[in-house]
């Protein structure tokens, strides 16, 4: 059994069709990064698998369970889900402490004694050990991004989303977020990516999906999809985003 | 230089701290009564059933948009019609919190307004229940965000409880009058009337100052 069983998902946004039938699967461990065409559809499905834009019809099951905003334990299936945005939303009047430890705590995952450790081991694994009690408006961009990870990590989640979590980024900032991915992908996390970070989608990802149009256009291993194309939209899509 | 002589109000000195006293009692209780009115108005406002926001609506317009002066004679003497018969304190409190409740729904709703929905979001996809994220991260940006407006609302609310010497409540207005009409000595009572609303206003801008400094620490934008 897949850890995340996308089957023939349809959404609409009134008469506008976004996702056409997709159907996707994702094994634990795996790394997948879905790109495409802006309005290709490609955050709406990420933003579909932990329910938090609603479906017209298919299904998406997260560990068997099937997934909607209006099912049963729909908080304890987004703790085991994490999201990072694009936007980082970390809460502007907490101390990076309170942000990473605030769901934990909330949630009973760990106690008041438990959480400094807790926050002090998650902003280590994203090199922001030192920030503890920095606000997020005295971060940087790339640092605030790591936090938002960080603010996952302290739930430890059995998926990890990625929306697009680079695209707001000066340059100069992408790399470090970047490694931080490329750590959690090779300590055995399983994630969802939404991206325009070829070079990730090529070296780091063992599944590409290419979308198109509210459907999955293509998917495979990423080196043989970027070394060889089947469908005149991928190459074209690939050109363009070249280097 | 006519000649002041602000002696003879020595003697009423109790009745001016009694019309302090009913004063702050008048501003404290519709405070009170009117936020709980304005927090229930900002979250019907913001996602209540159609029916239920027209009626904050029209309730909040017809508010704002006649005099505070009628509303407190239309609270004094209305009910007593149908038999239900409030003191002049009583009106007044029953008043003055319709008023501000008014003005309280507006200003909450546009706190609530001004935390982006990624904010929620973010909340929710952490796990959170709709409270925790009402409670833990929208409402304290929210709260700052309007601190000034809300602040400010309650000033405008301390001065217009003179409006409730006009149903005889006996505040600080209607011991001015009172006293004047005891001394004949207008400009005197009335200047130190004025000066004592001054006063507690700005003990009360400088209470705010400090309590804004101590509760919203976390740097902002801009």
């Amino acid at each position: 059994m897949a850890l995340v069983e996308i089957k023939n998902v349809r959404k609409n946004y009134g008469t506008l069709e976004v996702l056409k039938g997709v159907s996707l699967d994702v094994e634990k461990g795996e790394i997948v990064t879905i790109i495409g065409r802006s309005g290709s559809g490609k955050s709406t499905l990420l933003r579909c698998i932990n329910a938090l834009e609603t479906i017209n019809s298919g299904e998406i099951l997260l560990e068997g369970q099937s997934v909607s905003a209006k099912m049963d334990g729909l908080r304890q299936m987004r703790q085991k889900v994490g999201i990072v945005f694009q936007a980082f939303n970390l809460f502007p009047h907490m101390t990076i402490e309170k942000n990473v430890t605030l769901a934990p705590i909330l949630t009973g995952k760990t106690d008041k004694q438990g959480a400094r450790k807790l926050a002090l081991s998650v902003l280590e694994r994203v090199g922001l050990a030192d920030k503890l009690k920095a606000y997020p408006e005295q971060l940087s961009g790339g640092q605030q991004q790591r936090v938002a990870i960080a603010r996952c990590l302290a739930m430890s989640p059995h998926l990890m989303l990625f929306d697009e979590v680079t695209s707001a980024l000066d340059p100069e900032l992408v790399g470090e977020v970047l490694k931080v991915m490329e750590e959690m992908a090779a300590q055995g996390m399983t994630m969802v990516l939404v991206t325009h970070e070829m070079n990730f989608a090529r070296n780091v990802a063992t599944k590409l999906v290419f979308m198109h149009q509210g459907r999955v256009w293509e998917q495979g291993d990423p080196k043989t999809l970027f070394a060889n194309p089947q469908t005149p939209e991928l190459k074209s899509f690939i050109g363009h985003h070249a280097g | 230089m006519p000649n002041f002589n602000f002696r003879p109000l020595w003697r009423y000195s109790d009745q001016f701290i009694d019309g302090v006293l009913t004063t702050l009692l008048l501003t404290v209780s519709a405070t009170m009564i009117g936020l709980i009115i304005g927090i229930i108005g900002a979250i019907v406002l913001r996602g209540g059933p159609k029916p239920a926001r027209i009626a904050v609506r029209t309730y909040i317009e017809i508010i704002r948009n006649t005099p505070a002066l009628l509303q407190i004679f239309i609270i004094f003497f209305v009910p007593p019609t149908i038999g239900l018969k409030f003191s002049p304190i009583q009106a007044s409190i029953v008043a003055l919190s319709i008023y501000f409740g008014a003005y309280a729904s507006e200003i909450l709703r546009s706190g609530l307004n001004s935390i982006p929905a990624s904010q929620i979001e973010a909340g929710l996809c952490l796990g959170l229940t709709r409270w925790q994220v009402l409670s833990r991260i929208v409402l304290p940006p929210a709260i700052r965000n309007i601190y000034p407006s809300i602040t400010s609302q309650f000033v405008l609310l301390l001065l217009g409880t003179s409006i409730a010497s006009q149903v005889s409540a006996d505040e600080l207005f209607h011991a001015a009058g009172f006293i004047d009409s005891r001394t004949y000595r207008s400009f005197e009572v009335y200047a130190l009337t004025c000066g004592i609303y001054f006063t507690l206003v700005v003990l009360f801008k400088i209470a705010f100052a400090l309590v804004g400094r101590a509760a919203f620490r976390w740097p902002t934008r801009r």
